[in-house]
This record gives C-alpha cells, structure tokens and sequence, in this order.
C-alpha cells in the first residue's frame, strides 16, 4: 500500500493508485460521500422545516425520560448514554482495525465481538426510546408535543422527521451490525489470515464510523439546538 | 509476530494511545455538551443563539476527530482528502440556501395569514391627475 512516491506529479502519470488507497476502500469513501449527502437532505429538511415553523417542540421536554426511572425529569441523560455506547463501540471498531494490521486474528476477533455488542446495545436504547415514544402518542403522523412556547402542536413535523431520521439512522446501525457479523465470520474462519491481509475489517470500520459520524449530527440536531 | 502481538494486547502502542486519547476527547466534547445543556436549562444563562453556535461548533469538532483519526483520513494522501473532502463543500451552500428559504416562508407566512392588517405599500394620495 505505501508506494514509494515522493514526487507530486508523478501521483498521476499512472502505474499506481494515485489516491494510495485499494479500490474497495476508495469505493467505500464514495459510497460514504453519497450517503452524508442524503444524510445531510434529510437533516437539512429538517431545519428547513424548523425555520419554517411559528412554534417547535421543545427537546428537552420531549425527551426526558429513562428506563426505570418513572416519571423522574432527566433531559438529554438517555441519549447522552447512547451517545457513550455509540463513540465507545466506534473505539473498539478501530482497535480491531489495529489488530488486523498486526494479523492478530484473536484480538481481531474480539474488539469486532465488542463493536458488535455495542452496536447492538445502541440498537435496543433506540428501540426503547421509540417505543417510550410511541406510548406517550407519538408516531409518523402524530405529533402530542406542545410547542416551546406552550401552544399546541400546529403540524406532525417534528414527529415525522424525528421518526425518519432515527430510523433511517438505526437501519445504517442494523446494516453494520451485520456487516460486522459476516465479517466477523470470515475472520473466526480465517479467511483473512489466509488472503494475508485484513482489508475487509478496515472496509467495514469506515461504515461503521460513518454511522457513528451521523449520530454526532442527528445528536446536535434533535436534542441540543 | 510475537512481538506485535503484545503490542495490540498490553496497550503500550503509540497507535493504541492515540486512539484512546481521541475516545477521551469525544467524550469530553460531548459531556461539555451536556453539562452546557443543563447549565442553560438551569439558569438560562448562555442565550439560546449563543449555545447553539457553540454546539455546532463542537460538533463539527468531533466531526473532524472521528473522521481524521477513527476513518483515518488525516493520514491518507492528499488526493485522497480531496476527494473526499470538495464535494462536501456543496453543503456550505446547501445548509444557506435551505434555512433561508424556511425563514422566508415564516416571514411570508405571518405577513400574509389572514387576519394580519395589509401594509399600506405607495403613497395613497398620490398626484391622481397627469
């Protein structure tokens, strides 16, 4: 991969990648670049939607609320817990990454068990949160959220965005966790340490900071501004 | 390989530091967040305009932290980066165009809902005869 290159234009006179990347990791960036964007459509919808409005939900009122926890009022502890599992099972993504560059199948195989576990965990908060939601009467389509100023909710909007956007956002979660599985597979199986490198790992780990990435966004976007 | 296998397991490698301390830094971007979050709940004190400045802020601070060292893109080649990097550039006028065109309709909207008293726009009285 490190081609000895040192002159600027000989990046382009061909003979090597002149982005010193594989094809699949180059492909995986463009992908990733095609999905910020519709990513962004979505949240940028959103704001123009916000801007939009005489009056919105107020998102610490909306989501205040913790497992177990009864009717006790605890703003932004919930999601900043999801937050942690997310950023934490993004670290444990990379230290698999490391570990293959060193062809360590075991400690490859673990952090991905851990990432695994983590993306799962993030998945259940979600699902929890939706359900919560949904039994205090919100769901595409139904918005029971008074505005900041006390009036009464003038459209679905925030419901609606809310709901796309998380679950567009979970369904990238649930495609990397999969990913990561059948990864996961091939390395228990030693496909990897057989093909001599453990590109397919760095591959997936780009999707699955991709994601991580976007709920930075979506975090600042429904529950801080 | 014994050699690089304790280097993944025991944690003393430069690479496995930096990882961790950019794990530190998300978090305590974030637990800032929060903790800014609350003291507005709280007091009110940093005014709505200003928190929410500094919220995008820092998350476009951790945008760059899970991005340059978790996807690695700080250490790629720069025609990588640029790659990557310039299309990206389409949201400066995407995130323009799209919230000025919403506040816009707020405007319109309030200025136009029934009920709202029509401006008076030229000089009723003007001159009539030519």
């Amino acid at each position: 991969m490190d081609n000895a290159v040192t002159a600027k234009k000989k990046w382009w006179s061909g003979g090597h990648s002149p982005f010193s990347v594989s094809y699949g990791k180059l492909m995986m960036w463009y992908f990733l670049i095609s999905d910020a964007f519709t990513f962004g459509a979505l949240l940028i919808s959103y704001g123009t939607q916000r801007f939009m409005a005489q009056a919105w939900p107020d998102p610490n009122v909306v989501f205040h609320s913790f497992p177990l926890m009864g009717h006790a009022n605890l703003p932004l502890v919930f999601v900043s817990l999801m937050t942690f599992i997310l950023i934490m099972s993004s670290v444990t993504m990379v230290l698999a990454v490391h570990a293959g560059h060193h062809m360590d199948q075991k400690a490859t195989a673990r952090w991905l068990i851990l990432t695994i576990i983590g993306g799962i965990m993030f998945l259940s908060c979600q699902a929890w949160e939706w359900t919560h939601l949904h039994e205090v009467g919100a769901w595409w389509g139904r918005n029971p959220f008074p505005n900041h100023d006390g009036s009464a909710p003038l459209s679905t909007n925030f419901t609606d965005f809310f709901f796309t956007i998380t679950g567009f956002h979970g369904l990238h979660v649930t495609s990397g966790v999969v990913l990561n599985i059948i990864v996961l597979i091939n390395v228990l199986k030693g496909t990897y340490q057989h093909r001599g490198h453990y590109e397919m790992v760095e591959k997936v780990g780009l999707y699955w900071h991709f994601v991580d990435l976007v709920w930075v966004f979506v975090f600042t976007c429904f529950y801080l501004l | 390989m014994a050699h690089t296998h304790s280097a993944t397991e025991n944690g003393k490698d430069p690479a496995v530091k930096k990882i961790w301390r950019v794990f530190w830094i998300l978090l305590v971007i974030t637990s800032v967040e929060v903790a800014l979050a609350f003291l507005h709940l709280e007091t009110g004190f940093p005014s709505k305009l200003f928190l929410n400045s500094i919220f995008i802020l820092l998350t476009l601070l951790k945008a760059f932290y899970i991005v340059a060292e978790f996807m690695h893109l700080g250490s790629e080649v720069k025609n990588l980066i640029m790659t990557v990097l310039f299309p990206l550039l389409l949201f400066v006028w995407f995130i323009i165009a799209f919230l000025m065109d919403g506040d816009s309709w707020k405007n319109m909207r309030k200025n136009l809902a029934p009920g709202t008293p029509a401006k008076v726009e030229a000089p009723a009285h003007a001159p009539a005869h030519h």
